[in-house]
């Protein structure tokens, strides 16, 4: 059989240079992040440097000899298809550039399932979303694909990733998006865990079971997802199986979580080649930067990759079209691109920005950060940081843009006005009901080029009648930022201020704080037996039962109630936590040790006689738990486990505790000698009680023998 | 190497065409037309290229060749000098044996031809002028074969137009016809600029009798013009065809001459890599010569190691080194053999970085900087800013690894503006100041004399490929 197949694999092999390689190029991000200009205008259109977002995936699958591109449109996909219709992509020989239009999908696994109805796609692909800057090698990661389809018919996917640190105080990568969580196999490159923090917690947790099956692991959080995945077949028509996936990676977790298939994903790390997707504000900047400064070579300003005007690059990375007119005064500083035919008044200075093409900038202007559209016009004195201004906007003459506003299409900023930070302004008023994102696109695309018109209109007659939101002679909606509020600044063009970020410095810290405080209150019960640190659930489990049996037993000691209501209290907790009987019993007896702690004492031996009154008192309530021998040795590592960490009094008094135990017949002789002979073998700081109790164990010993 | 044809050896001194066709255009650019001799006037339908654009149709496959080609070069997918010449110029051979070409003035309509292509070739990659180069090769040749077509058949003219009228002295054009052959053998020098003086007058005495025969010309000029039509093409292409092939062998060409250089026991110093420099080294150590070589690794390329392990694999004694190590060993060293991205009108070099540290340092212990080329890296132009604008900035990922710095570009914190820039230019520009001597296909020559080699190689009037429009 194995045999057989090999034969036909081989096949396939040579049967390899004749198939054309396809590729998805799904023209909708599927997500609001860029409204309001997604409300005007498709996202993969957006230009980007000067140069609409598609142009760079299609250049880089061009360049990565791809034969096929079909393309996905969904909202406003008459404008990409008339942008495809006059560019230079589709009458190129060797790349043929397909659209499948659709008005009805509302993510990327309608999108695909409709792909697989088409039936247009057979054997590899690759697929990717419009808005992916890349100028990486694909060979290698298709051959290694290939490879691994052959010795395995389930590696139905290989995903690019890319080393980026996230930062440490925002936990969020450059590019904006929450820090991603990936468990890799060292030596296969198998992805087995996916995981996008949102919370701002460091913490992770992992199945015990997934340790227990896969014997190495690397674990990473320093992993970009590329967005750019190598698919066989299959994956489509487990898109059409699986209805509820709806977006890419929803469908790698579902493959990774589910066993019963035992389809693999793997990943591909690349290092000196650069692959990004622009999701939000932030990573708009962030790869328009990384552009700038090249690390996209050869798919940079100054080489001519696609349509738009080529730029000549200076020193200091300034990239300047043709037709430029700059005034004898205006400074333009490093990192900056201005496009043809835009003119420059004197006294302005620019500064790590683009500026698109036939912009009109005023005297006395001060720029910087800012990401310009085609034909703007700003006048003299304005002020812009960080701000993003799409097409035909206009600055009235003194007007001020706070870091991380956009300013959609054609907006007029009012004489002196001044827009408040991450403000978004629009000429459409923001879409009012918002009960789902789902819903939300879809209405998107059924209205999104009707209102266009007509609140222009509006705007043009009504401009005079109606103050505006942005100041006098102003036309624009200021979209509210309610929803969701804080987390403007993480999606924003503009650098995080550093109020937010002293802020989010002390929260990190108090994280810290709380997470080493736990780790003393709440010691691990059963760490041999987890035997893993990482696994957090348990262990955060194990706190929590801790926790409330002590509360328990301290109730019960303040109100004195009856042991027998306390045990069945504690044995209802014990089923609702999933708890073995030794855990309640450890638990207990922590419990115990910890009043007796907490009682006031002078001296170890005042603790002692404490401790003797407690469990004289409580020590009935150990009985039901305490079943096996095993069980008393969890309870004398517990006991040893509490002197080395919090309970250090103790230390001093382990053997007359444990004589104390012994006495009151919570632990028997026999335990005793089994947890030294367990205690044989580990290291010598674990052996310290033993050898305090070695006259006691020695003492028991004679005992027995005089016994006999 | 220019090399010609016998059928064409009566023909006149091309550099009296030249001048006779600049003093064309100069009375046409001031609106008057001087009574020229009749044959000239004739020939100016040659000259006067410019309305006839409408019949340089380029074929439909030659249209989606030269794309690609362009596609090629503006995606950087084409690198190193001698490659894109050489494709240049069998895609400029394939564009002109496919070009179709009018019944008047066909030489104009290819050069128009060649030189549209040109433009564009030349801006899809301007800082790989190796492109224009043979571009401007390409247009060179088709001048020159067409006046030498064109000569050819005046001279065929002035001989017939001597039987009808016998006041002229046939020794004239005899004389010229030598001297033409002379020249056109030779390769140029020094010497023959100076032996040149003789036969330009001949030529003008030439122009004088041929002018006579200017009634007759009508007679002849139809039955002449089909074979000269394939004529021309066929000469044109078999000129490229040798200038593809002085491409292919520069190397040998220039490795021939290591023995000259490389002596025993010498220390030679190269950087990065360069496959003249490796030919030319072998060359040498084929001779039996022995000698060291010192490889500076040629950062951040390192094709250094590369240069090292195959002067190893040769048998030749290697030591690498680190760039930054040149200056201290360069007082060792008894000569630097490198290569070069292009050789400029000035004599100044476009070089991989590096080279121009490497330059100073020579500069500074008096060792012989020597730069190798092979004649398709001669460019007819003058460095002006080339440290910019004939350079190209690279990725900076063949620096360092990004990932590793991605935090150093996390643009959300701080000013928002990037503190870290990486700068990873591919060129150095060496003045000729500190070129000691040129090696190229033709022999060494100093850096002052660049110029001269290159008034051979290009037509003056090609110096600029783009065209204004007509309009």
């Amino acid at each position: 059989m194995g045999a057989k197949k090999g034969g036909k694999q081989e096949d396939a092999v040579e049967d390899m240079p004749h198939v054309p390689l396809k590729a998805i190029l799904l023209a909708d991000s599927f997500n609001t992040n860029f409204r309001p200009i997604t409300l005007e205008r498709p996202k993969v259109l957006l230009p980007l440097v000067n140069t609409p977002m598609i142009d760079y995936t299609l250049a880089w699958l061009e360049s990565a000899e791809v034969d096929e591109v079909f393309i996905f449109c969904c909202s406003h996909s008459k404008q990409i298809i008339d942008y495809l219709d006059k560019s230079k992509w589709v009458n190129q020989p060797n790349f043929s550039v397909t659209t499948i239009e659709s008005y009805n999908c509302i993510g990327a696994g309608d999108a695909l399932r409709l792909i697989y109805e088409r039936n247009v796609i057979n054997g590899d692909f690759i697929l990717i979303s419009g808005d992916t800057v890349s100028n990486m090698v694909l060979k290698q990661a298709l051959d290694e694909h290939k490879e691994r389809r052959q010795k395995d018919k389930n590696a139905v996917m290989t995903m690019v990733i890319k080393q980026s640190k996230p930062s440490q105080i925002t936990r969020q990568t450059r590019l904006g998006t929450v820090e991603l969580f990936m468990a890799i196999d060292p030596a296969t490159k198998q992805l087995l865990y996916y995981k996008a923090k949102s919370d701002n917690q460091g913490n992770l947790t992992l199945d015990k079971a997934f340790l227990a099956e896969n014997p190495s692991i690397s674990l990473h959080n320093d992993k970009q997802d590329c967005y750019i995945d190598i698919c066989s077949e299959e994956v489509l028509s487990l898109f059409t199986d699986n209805f509820d996936y709806q977006h890419l990676r929803h469908f790698v977790k579902g493959l990774l979580g589910d066993d019963v298939m035992g389809y693999k994903i793997f990943t591909h790390e690349i290092h000196s080649d650069y692959a990004a997707r622009i999701d939000n504000f932030r990573s708009y900047g962030s790869i328009s930067k990384d552009i700038i400064q090249r690390w996209t070579y050869p798919f940079v300003p100054d080489v001519q990759f696609s349509m738009s005007n080529s730029a000549n690059l200076e020193r200091h990375g300034i990239y300047m079209a043709s037709e430029i007119s700059l005034s004898y005064s205006s400074k333009i500083g490093r990192f900056t691109y201005i496009g043809k035919g835009s003119s420059i008044g004197g006294g302005t200075v620019i500064s790590n920005s683009v500026i698109g093409e036939g912009c009109k900038i005023g005297s006395n202007v001060l720029i910087d950060g800012c990401y310009i559209w085609n034909n703007v016009t700003i006048e003299n004195g304005c002020e812009l940081k960080h701000a993003i201004l799409c097409d035909g906007v206009v600055m009235k003459s003194e007007s001020v843009l706070e870091p991380g506003v956009v300013l959609s299409f054609n907006v007029v900023v009012g004489q002196g006005f001044e827009v408040p930070a991450y403000s978004k302004v629009s000429l459409l008023p923001q879409p009012v009901k918002q009960d789902s994102d789902e819903e939300l696109e879809y209405a998107d695309n059924n209205s999104g080029i009707i209102p266009v018109t007509n609140t222009l209109e509006n705007g043009n007659s009504s401009s005079e009648l109606e103050p505006s939101d942005v100041g006098i002679g102003g036309r624009g909606f200021i979209w509210s930022i309610s929803e969701v509020g804080h987390e403007e600044w993480r999606h924003s063009v503009a650098p995080i201020p550093e109020s937010k970020l002293i802020e989010l410095t002390q929260t990190v810290f108090d994280n810290l704080e709380i997470n080493i405080q736990d780790d003393n209150v709440f010691p691990i019960a059963d760490e041999q037996e987890s035997g893993n640190e990482s696994d957090d659930e348990n262990r955060d489990e194990d706190q929590i039962f801790e926790k409330e049996i002590e509360a328990t037993f301290l109730r019960g000691v303040q109100e004195n109630v009856k042991e027998d209501h306390i045990i069945l209290e504690v044995n209802s907790l014990r089923l609702s936590y999933n708890m073995a009987l030794e855990n309640c019993a450890s638990a207990l007896f922590y419990s115990m040790l910890k009043l007796a702690l907490d009682t006031p004492h002078n001296s170890p031996a005042n603790l002692v006689d404490n401790t003797n009154d407690v469990i004289s008192r409580w020590g009935k309530l150990l009985k039901p738990y305490i079943q096996s021998i095993d069980d008393e040795i969890e309870v004398i590592l517990k006991f040893e486990e509490m002197c080395l960490e919090n309970g250090s009094e103790f230390a001093p008094v382990f053997v007359l505790i444990l004589h104390l135990l012994y006495d009151k017949d919570i632990i028997q002789e026999e335990a005793i000698h089994k947890w030294a002979d367990e205690k044989e073998g580990a290291d010598e700081s674990d052996k310290v009680f033993v050898k305090q109790s070695e006259v006691f164990i020695q003492w028991l010993n004679e005992a027995s023998e005089e016994e006999d | 190497m220019e090399f010609r044809r016998g059928s064409n050896d009566d023909g006149l001194d091309r550099r009296f065409w030249g001048r006779s066709q600049a003093l064309w255009s100069a009375a046409k650019r001031e609106g008057r037309y001087p009574s020229l001799p009749n044959d000239l006037l004739y020939l100016s339908h040659w000259f006067s290229s410019v309305k006839l654009t409408q019949n340089s149709v380029i074929m439909p496959d030659t249209h989606t060749l030269v794309n690609d080609f362009l596609n090629k070069l503006k995606k950087r997918k084409i690198e190193g000098s001698k490659a894109t010449a050489k494709l240049t110029a069998e895609l400029l051979r394939s564009v002109i044996s496919q070009q179709r070409l009018p019944n008047t003035n066909q030489a104009g309509a290819l050069i128009h031809a060649i030189k549209a292509i040109g433009e564009q070739l030349t801006t899809a990659n301007p800082v790989e002028v190796a492109v224009g180069n043979i571009v401007r090769r390409v247009l060179h040749i088709i001048r020159e074969e067409d006046v030498s077509l064109t000569t050819a058949s005046i001279g065929g003219l002035s001989l017939q137009g001597l039987s009808d009228d016998e006041e002229d002295n046939p020794l004239v054009s005899a004389a010229a016809a030598a001297a033409a052959a002379r020249t056109t053998l030779r390769p140029p020098s020094l010497q023959t600029l100076l032996e040149d003086m003789t036969p330009h007058s001949a030529a003008t005495a030439l122009h004088h009798s041929s002018s006579s025969a200017g009634d007759s010309e009508d007679k002849t000029k139809s039955t002449d013009k089909n074979s000269r039509s394939r004529k021309l093409k066929h000469n044109v292409i078999e000129t490229v065809n040798e200038l593809i092939q002085d491409i292919a062998t520069c190397h040998e060409q220039i490795a021939e001459q290591a023995v000259e250089h490389i002596h025993h026991n010498e220390v030679i110093l190269t950087l990065g890599s360069s496959g003249t420099v490796i030919e030319f080294l072998c060359a040498a150590k084929e001779k039996k010569r022995s000698f060291r070589v010192f490889v500076a690794e040629g950062a951040p390329r390192y094709q250094g190691h590369t240069l090292a392990k195959e002067l190893v694999a040769r048998g030749l004694q290697t030591t690498v080194i680190t760039d930054s190590a040149v200056f201290a060993m360069i007082s060792r060293v008894n000569m630097v053999i490198v290569g070069a991205h292009a050789v400029m009108a000035n004599g100044g070099v476009i070089a991989p970085v590096g080279l121009n540290m490497v330059a100073l340092a020579a500069q500074r212990h008096a060792v012989p900087f020597v730069v190798l080329a092979g004649i398709h890296k001669l460019c007819p132009l003058y460095p002006h800013n080339p440290e910019v604008l004939l350079n190209e900035l690279k990725s900076p990922s063949e620096l360092l690894d990004f990932g590793e710095l991605s935090d150093c570009m996390d643009f959300g914190i701080g000013t928002g503006s990037p503190l870290l820039h990486v700068v990873n230019p591919a060129f150095d520009y060496v003045p000729p100041k500190l070129v000691s001597l040129f090696i190229t296909d033709t022999g060494g020559h100093n850096p002052s004399y660049m110029y001269r080699l290159i008034a051979d190689y290009y037509s003056a009037d090609d110096l600029v490929l783009q065209q204004r429009p007509t309009s």
